[in-house]
């Protein structure tokens, strides 16, 4: 009796020995293998996505292909690209290169026509330039100082505008060329999010970017040789705009056609759906009046801050990707003077001029001259003088 | 009883050990194989028309479709989830040709068709009942909650050639056992003609009975799929033209942060189609959001020539 039963237990035992180590060690073999295929795939696919989309000299990354989308009209798009060359510097550093740049690189960066990405540390690889200062909160005026002389001084000629973003920055490329395109890079001006105190005409917010025209960039660097300008404080946006209006450089207004911001100093969602409380400084920090809901925000918004991550991926989505097959915008853009204008229709340019309805047009066009399509709501009253009909709107930003 | 333990512990050892031995002697290599392909199941997939397709259309072709393809929302809301309901009328439901809240209990803040019952299965029937009798001349049905976000232009573009007369049952699907069925998280879309025959046999209490069967209580979706399946209805899948599935139940965060695991070199295009029509559990500030991503947002000069044209909805400010 009693060997049988240890004999039973032996076996019992036995069994559940061998199951047991078989259901571990597959676990062990399975996870290691698909691991290692993973890692490899990735490197690889890695290295072959860079090396299509970029061309790396120095330290910029030199745009190779200008996304495009399959289906997509984009004429409109590449001739501001040609037009309105944009070369945005990322504020980095070492430690942000794997958790944040990496995600600007492979996001909204690819529509500037260069993009380099500043850090205190040189790094071939991503590639970033050394600005040779440290890290931290009080390097930041300093690190923009060095980084704006170092875009003049190697990309003067390369590029029209040189914007400023940090590596929590998202920019819309395409609506900030859209900003621009009414304006020319020999004028002494710069563009962002307009705040109010300790600067007379105001200053921009450093996180929501901002963009300084050729013509402002030789002015800067001129100032700080002529010692008109200097390192006063590590507020770097304020003391950009203190600088910037020593030098005769104007702020200039980047609301949209029907004064909405473009440039956001946070994510969508806070614009959108916050509530700020009236003791919050963004109250008394913004230049012009703030709007809360729907109209906080531009229908070609140019700038959100804070945006993570994922918050990267979730934009570029929202932006070139998401849409509604066939949806008619409520807002039609006026297209910058002096561009493409396309009359789809009619080719008397005069009878359209009068005609203050636009016909079922049967597409949902951006390039709708300023004067076609009033009836609807949200369209721009646009500044333009050769319509005598047009009540030109004096508040607003000449277009 | 001391032996017998000992003999079990000795029993355990020698396994382990024989399992090791083998494992190094030969390819002990793990069934990868199964886990991966445990995903091909096969589905029933209906796919959006191509382009080239739809550029053939002639304008009054396109004038009769942009009529037949409109769509009658049927909304499931309860008091409980108040918020969502009122995030549901301020956002996705304004752009449905007619959008109808059924609600399980009535509520006193916001209005809706009291089917006054509690019973999920039964309600489901109840609202579907009703959606039939006041269909009017609309052939396409669109059945969510409020806690899904849905882009009707894309679902009508998903719809666009399809006959309502032809029974269509379609949605994001998923296989619980051998039933196939559309996942209610993603929203259920039904033709007329499918609607038509759930509606007769919702009068045949064996095969599709109206309190479910008490021993083992099928979910609304799943119950849905097995009444229409004896009318000759089955579940497809709602594809884009490339293959790409339209209907989410997972928010649009959560599919990114998958696919930047999954695909870290191509998160964007990984994760989900550019016309995709539903996502479901998003919060409702982050369905504001999408109101603004979707119908606003958009980079200056990239211009798309639909052969549809839908107009923005009248008294809305959000789109």
């Amino acid at each position: 009796m009693k060997a049988v039963g240890s004999r039973f237990s032996f076996y019992a035992g036995f069994v559940l020995g061998t199951f047991t180590l078989y259901v571990f060690l597959r676990q062990l073999s399975f996870e290691k293998t698909l691991s290692a295929q993973r890692d490899k795939v990735r490197e690889s696919q890695l290295l072959e996505e860079d090396a299509k989309t970029w061309r790396k000299e120095r330290s910029a990354l030199f745009n190779l292909r200008h996304p495009h989308h399959a289906g997509e009209d984009s004429h409109m798009a590449d001739e501001l690209y040609k037009k309105v060359r944009v070369l945005c510097w990322v504020m980095t550093g070492p430690n942000n290169l794997e958790p944040k740049a990496r995600h600007v690189k492979s996001t909204w960066s690819r529509h500037c026509n260069i993009v380099v990405f500043m850090s205190s540390v040189d790094d071939p690889d991503f590639p970033t330039v050394g600005l040779g200062t440290e890290e931290g909160r009080d390097q930041l005026y300093w690190k923009t100082i060095r980084a704006f002389h170092y875009a003049y001084e190697h990309h003067a000629h390369e590029a029209d505008w040189f914007l400023k973003a940090d590596d929590d920055t998202y920019v819309i490329v395409d609506n900030l060329r859209w900003v621009l395109a009414n304006h020319t890079p020999d004028e002494p001006v710069y563009f962002g999010r307009r705040f109010r105190p300790y600067a007379k005409q105001g200053y921009m917010s450093g996180g929501a970017g901002y963009v300084l025209s050729r013509e402002a960039l030789r002015r800067f660097v001129e100032g700080f040789q002529s010692k008109q300008c200097t390192h006063t404080s590590s507020v770097e946006d304020l003391a950009m705009g203190q600088c910037m209006e020593k030098v005769g450089v104007l702020a200039g207004d980047s609301r949209d056609s029907v004064l909405r911001e473009t440039f956001h100093p946070f994510v969508p969602e806070h614009h959108l759906t916050g509530k700020f409380p009236k003791s919050f400084w963004y109250w008394s920090y913004c230049y012009y009046p703030i709007a809360e809901g729907p109209h906080c925000c531009s229908d070609l918004s140019v700038s959100f801050h804070y945006v993570d991550a994922s918050h990267m991926y979730l934009l570029e989505y929202y932006v070139y990707h998401l849409r509604a097959f066939g949806y008619k915008y409520r807002f039609q853009p006026p297209s910058p003077r002096s561009y493409d204008v396309e009359l789809p229709n009619s080719p008397d340019a005069a009878v359209e001029k009068k005609d203050p309805v636009s016909q079922e047009r049967g597409r949902g066009d951006e390039d709708d001259p300023p004067w076609a399509g009033r009836k609807q709501e949200a369209d721009p009253p646009a500044a333009d003088p050769a319509d005598p009909a047009d009540p030109a709107d004096p508040a607003a930003p000449a277009r | 009883m001391l032996t017998e333990g000992g003999s079990f512990v000795k029993g355990m050892i020698m396994g382990s050990v024989f399992c090791l031995v083998l494992s190094l002697l030969g390819s002990f290599g793990p069934d990868t194989e199964s886990r991966m392909e445990a995903h091909h199941h096969h589905h029933h997939h209906v796919k959006a028309q191509s382009t080239d397709e739809l550029n053939q259309l002639t304008d009054s072709q396109i004038q009769i479709l942009t009529h037949k393809v409109r769509v009658f929302c049927l909304i499931m809301v309860q008091p409980k989830i108040l918020v969502y309901w009122a995030t549901a009328i301020d956002t996705w439901s304004k752009h449905c040709d007619k959008a109808v809240f059924y609600t399980s209990e009535p509520s006193k803040a916001l209005e809706a068709v009291n089917l006054n019952e509690k019973e999920e299965w039964a309600r489901f029937r109840k609202a579907l009942r009703h959606a039939y009798d006041n269909a009017g001349d609309l052939l396409w049905f669109f059945v969510a909650q409020p806690t899904t976000f849905a882009i009707i232009e894309n679902l009508k573009y998903l719809l666009l050639t399809k006959d309502p007369s032809e029974p269509f049952y379609l949605g994001q699907t998923m296989k619980s056992g051998e039933l196939e069925f559309v996942t209610y998280d993603s929203g259920i879309v039904l033709s007329y003609e499918a609607l038509k025959r759930l509606v007769h046999v919702f009068q045949d209490e064996d095969k599709c009975p109206e309190r479910g069967r008490a021993l083992w209580k099928l979910s609304e979706d799943k119950q849905l799929a097995v009444c229409l399946k004896y009318t000759g209805v089955f579940a497809e899948n709602g594809e884009d033209a490339h293959g790409k599935g339209l209907f989410n139940s997972k928010s649009l965060n959560n599919l990114i942060t998958d696919s930047m695991s999954n695909n870290p070199t191509d998160v964007v295009e990984g994760c989900c189609s550019d016309l995709a029509v539903t996502f479901n559990g998003m919060s409702p500030n982050q369905m504001q959001v999408m109101m603004f991503g979707v119908y606003r947002l958009r980079p200056y000069g990239h211009r798309f020539h639909d052969s549809l044209v839908f107009q923005p909805p009248d008294g809305s400010d959000n789109d």
